[in-house]
């Protein structure tokens, strides 16, 4: 898995002579007993959208917290621009921050909130005004700028947030949940626009986020994390496509799993016996040698159900459970190969034959839509 | 929408309920129970402010107004005395009154009646003059017959003084201002003009100002220490935080008594702080440091006592601002002090406030601490007032300074107000 992010990562340095944002080998424990972070080796290219994502607790904000300089990385070093930033205090890093519950300054006007890094630096009155009308414009607020943020709305405060994060003219920009206090609508709606600013300006962005659609909309590259390590740092299309172990399979979109052990392997392609005695044909991911346990990842939307000997590399008789109109598509549970919680999707094509609960069916995939990944214990 | 009460707001109507009562009248009516209920709870309160303080308040305003000794003690006489013009002295007429009231006060033993009452009253107005009344009152039983005038002074030559019967005049009268002039270090000349007081009986006006700027210092004393300690507080995590709560309680739980106890023992020449720094040979046994029974004491005792009462509420103001905002103020480029003053200070305003509010009033009528460490010094305007309506039992002084005092808090208060806004203030 940690083999995963250091072939990725070296992808990205190709793309960039030098990484703008860098890692190396951090390490961060907050009581001397347990790691939170546990040997964090990431580079980020200048201009880059990346998001960390990951469950609850997994370190996420305990990483974005150590680059901005708010806890002291326990091991290791994070560079900035090619230099090392350990010993550099937050307020000589120069990077712009959204905090989840947006942090806006209840004392002060949006404006005053706004010119407070301008004013920091000591620019002029008439420039600091421009700025701040400039900032208040590209968020789409320019009436708000005498408002205190208690009378703005949870969406506006959101975007004053942002606005004054990148009011500075900051090269990075972190960002730990700055959605997560708001509703679907206004998220996705956020979501977009953040992304936009994100491309018309070309500032890098780190965003830390829990909510994995959010991240496969807007980021370039993501880094799932788990228990203070990156277990996978991809594109968003190749985390879901091509997740390299059982826990970005499961966390990442929705996945069937299947339990066995291997038999053999060739070219890539395995066979592995299933626990009810079954035989499957997979791509051979992150296997062990033959008769070590693997689990196999499969997308319900890359099922097929009665399918022709052809087409499928593979097919498996299971018994419809559970149907769910969904309109689009019928969401189809399932009992294969003693997995209960197995689920297909079927899309709602007019020709497709009714399915009835309690029914026998027979499913297939082919063969690389399978990925045998490390054994997950059930 | 032709529904008679949908449209009727457009023409101002009242609206009418589903069974035609107005709904005013409606709403009032279900209400009315509810409204009676959270009445009746506040009953209890209600009348305890009432019996415990709105009562004695109105009472001390009254009598520091209201001084009746004269017209009790002498009933005909404090009434015939006003037709008089002040000249010369007063007719044979008001005499023989005056003469009859003493004959009939000397026998007199009811409380506030008698002629020591009178006496009293008046030496708080000539100091030295009461002697004269009692002698005095001893032998108008023998004057028995006119020219009454004549027989008085024959007593005694003193009551050829008009300022004494000035004097008498005035004090005749329920109403009178002469302890308020007291209070602030004034009185009425023998013409009757206000002037102020002989510099040797100047005492109150001097307390006051004394009162109001240590009140004013021990505020400032507590800010300094409690604005650190609560920052502590609402910092540290929970476990550490609780501890150190309970060490800046734990004065609540201890006896007043007891904690000022300890600082006369701790303090005191021959106490625990001299002995410790005679021992390091910081100074000499000879040198020994006055630091109990004067100002130094009284300030040092009750910014301790009073320390919780700043601690408390600017604890729980900062405890709700996240930490957050100093972050943010930082990733913006501002250095520690710079986010601290521009951020976090203005958003414990409230908090202060508060604390100094309630530390400055609490100090400003502080009795007790002054009383038991203030030596001569160290006293305070309110053991004055204890003292004038304990010792000296001139009530009617005491209630003036009492209401000067009420006064001067109820004038910070409005300061207060204007300054901060009294709804900004959060206490906890
Ligand atoms: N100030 C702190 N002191 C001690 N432990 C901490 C502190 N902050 C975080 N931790 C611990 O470090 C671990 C990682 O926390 P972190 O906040 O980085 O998680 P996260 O990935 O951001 O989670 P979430 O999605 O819930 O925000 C958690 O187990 C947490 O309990
Ligand atoms: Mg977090």
């Amino acid at each position: 898995m940690s083999l995963a992010a250091t072939q990725n990562s070296s992808a990205a340095m190709n793309t960039s002579t030098e990484a703008f944002v860098r890692f190396e080998n951090v390490q961060k424990s907050y009581d001397g007993e347990i790691l939170v972070v546990k040997d964090l080796n990431l580079d980020i290219p200048e201009g880059e959208f990346l998001t960390m994502l990951g469950p609850s607790g997994s370190g996420k904000t305990t990483s974005l917290m150590m680059l901005a300089g708010f806890e002291p990385a326990t091991h290791g070093e994070i560079y900035l621009g090619g230099q090392s930033i350990n010993n550099v205090p937050p307020n000589k890093r120069g990077i712009g921050m959204v905090f989840q519950n947006y942090a806006l300054f209840p004392h002060m006007t949006v404006a005053e909130n706004l010119a407070f890094p301008l004013m920091v630096r000591k620019l002029g009155k008439a420039e600091i005004e421009a700025k701040v009308q400039r900032a208040l414009e590209m968020v789409e607020l320019p009436q708000m700028g005498g408002r205190r943020p208690a009378q703005l709305s949870g969406g506006q405060q959101q975007r004053v947030a942002v606005a004054r994060a990148l009011v500075f003219d900051p090269k990075l920009i972190l960002m730990d949940e700055p959605l997560g206090a708001l509703d679907k609508q206004l998220r996705e709606q956020m979501q977009y626009e953040i992304k936009h600013i994100h491309e018309n300006l070309g500032v890098t962005v780190v965003y830390v986020t829990h909510d994995q659609s959010e991240a496969l909309t807007m980021s370039d590259r993501i880094a799932v994390f788990e228990d203070g390590v990156i277990q996978q740092l991809s594109t968003p299309d190749d985390l879901y496509e091509r997740p390299m172990n059982s826990f970005v399979a499961q966390f990442i979109g929705e996945n069937n799993k299947l339990h066995g052990r291997l038999t053999n392997e060739k070219d890539g392609i395995c066979t592995v016996e299933l626990d009810d005695g079954s035989k499957l044909k997979a791509a051979a991911v992150n296997v062990g040698g033959a008769g070590e346990r693997t689990t196999l990842s499969l997308r319900p939307e890359r099922i097929e159900i009665d399918p022709s000997a052809n087409q499928v590399d593979n097919t498996i008789t299971g018994e419809i459970l559970e149907l769910i109109y969904l309109g689009d598509h019928i969401r189809t549970r399932m009992n294969v190969a003693g997995n209960t919680e197995f689920i297909v999707k079927v899309p709602n094509n007019a020709g497709n034959k009714p399915l009835a609960e309690g029914a026998k069916v027979k499913v297939g995939w082919k063969a690389e839509d399978c990925r045998a990944l490390d054994p997950l214990e059930v | 929408m032709t529904d008679v009460a949908m449209s009727a707001p457009t023409n101002h109507a009242p609206l009418i309920a589903a069974d035609g009562v107005p709904l005013k009248l409606k709403l009032a009516r279900t209400t009315r129970r509810m409204k009676w209920r959270a009445f009746l709870l506040t009953v209890p309160l209600v009348l305890f402010l009432l019996i415990a303080f709105v009562m004695p308040i109105g009472e001390m305003l009254y009598r520091s107004m209201h001084n009746p000794t004269g017209s009790n003690v002498m009933p005909q006489f404090s009434v015939a005395i006003q037709d008089w013009d002040g000249e010369g002295l007063p007719s044979e007429e008001i005499f023989k009154i005056f003469v009859e009231d003493m004959t009939a006060a000397k026998k007199n033993r009811e409380v506030g009646k008698t002629i020591g009452n009178l006496a009293t009253r008046v030496n708080y107005e000539i100091p030295g003059s009461r002697s004269l009344f009692t002698r005095t009152a001893r032998k108008t039983k023998n004057i028995k017959e006119g020219p009454y005038k004549e027989a008085l002074l024959a007593l005694d030559q003193k009551w050829e003084n008009p300022v004494l019967w000035r004097t008498l005049q005035r004090v005749s009268k329920d109403y009178t201002l002469a302890f308020y002039l007291a209070a602030t270090d004034r009185k009425y000349a023998e013409n009757g003009d206000i002037v102020s007081a002989d510099p040797l009986y100047q005492i109150y006006l001097p307390i006051l100002f004394k009162t109001i700027w240590m009140s004013a210092l021990i505020t400032l004393f507590c800010f300094i220490i409690a604005y650190p300690v609560s920052y502590l507080l609402s910092t540290l995590p929970l476990r550490t935080s609780n501890l150190l709560m309970i060490l800046v309680l734990l004065p609540f739980w201890t006896s007043l008594l007891v904690r000022t106890s300890a600082w006369i023992a701790m303090l005191q020449t021959q106490g625990v702080i001299n002995n410790i720094m005679v021992y390091l040979g910081v100074i000499t046994d000879e040198s020994r440091i006055q630091m109990i029974y004067n100002l130094t004491g009284t300030i040092i005792a009750m910014v301790h006592i009073l320390l919780p009462f700043m601690i408390l509420p600017l604890y729980s103001v900062m405890k709700t601002i996240p930490p957050t905002y100093m972050r943010a103020a930082r990733s913006m480029g501002a250095s520690g002090t710079y986010s601290f003053i521009k951020v976090y200070f203005p958003q414990t305003i409230p908090g202060i406030a508060a604390g100094t509010l309630l530390v400055f009033i609490l100090a400003i009528g502080y009795y007790i601490t002054p009383a038991l460490v203030g030596g001569s010094d160290g006293l305070l305007i309110s053991n004055l007032i204890a003292d004038h309506i304990k010792k000296t039992l001139n009530w009617s002084l005491g209630a003036a300074l009492g209401t000067i005092l009420l006064v001067v808090v109820l004038v910070f208060y409005w300061i207060y107000n204007k300054l901060v806004g009294v709804d900004n203030l959060k206490f906890g």
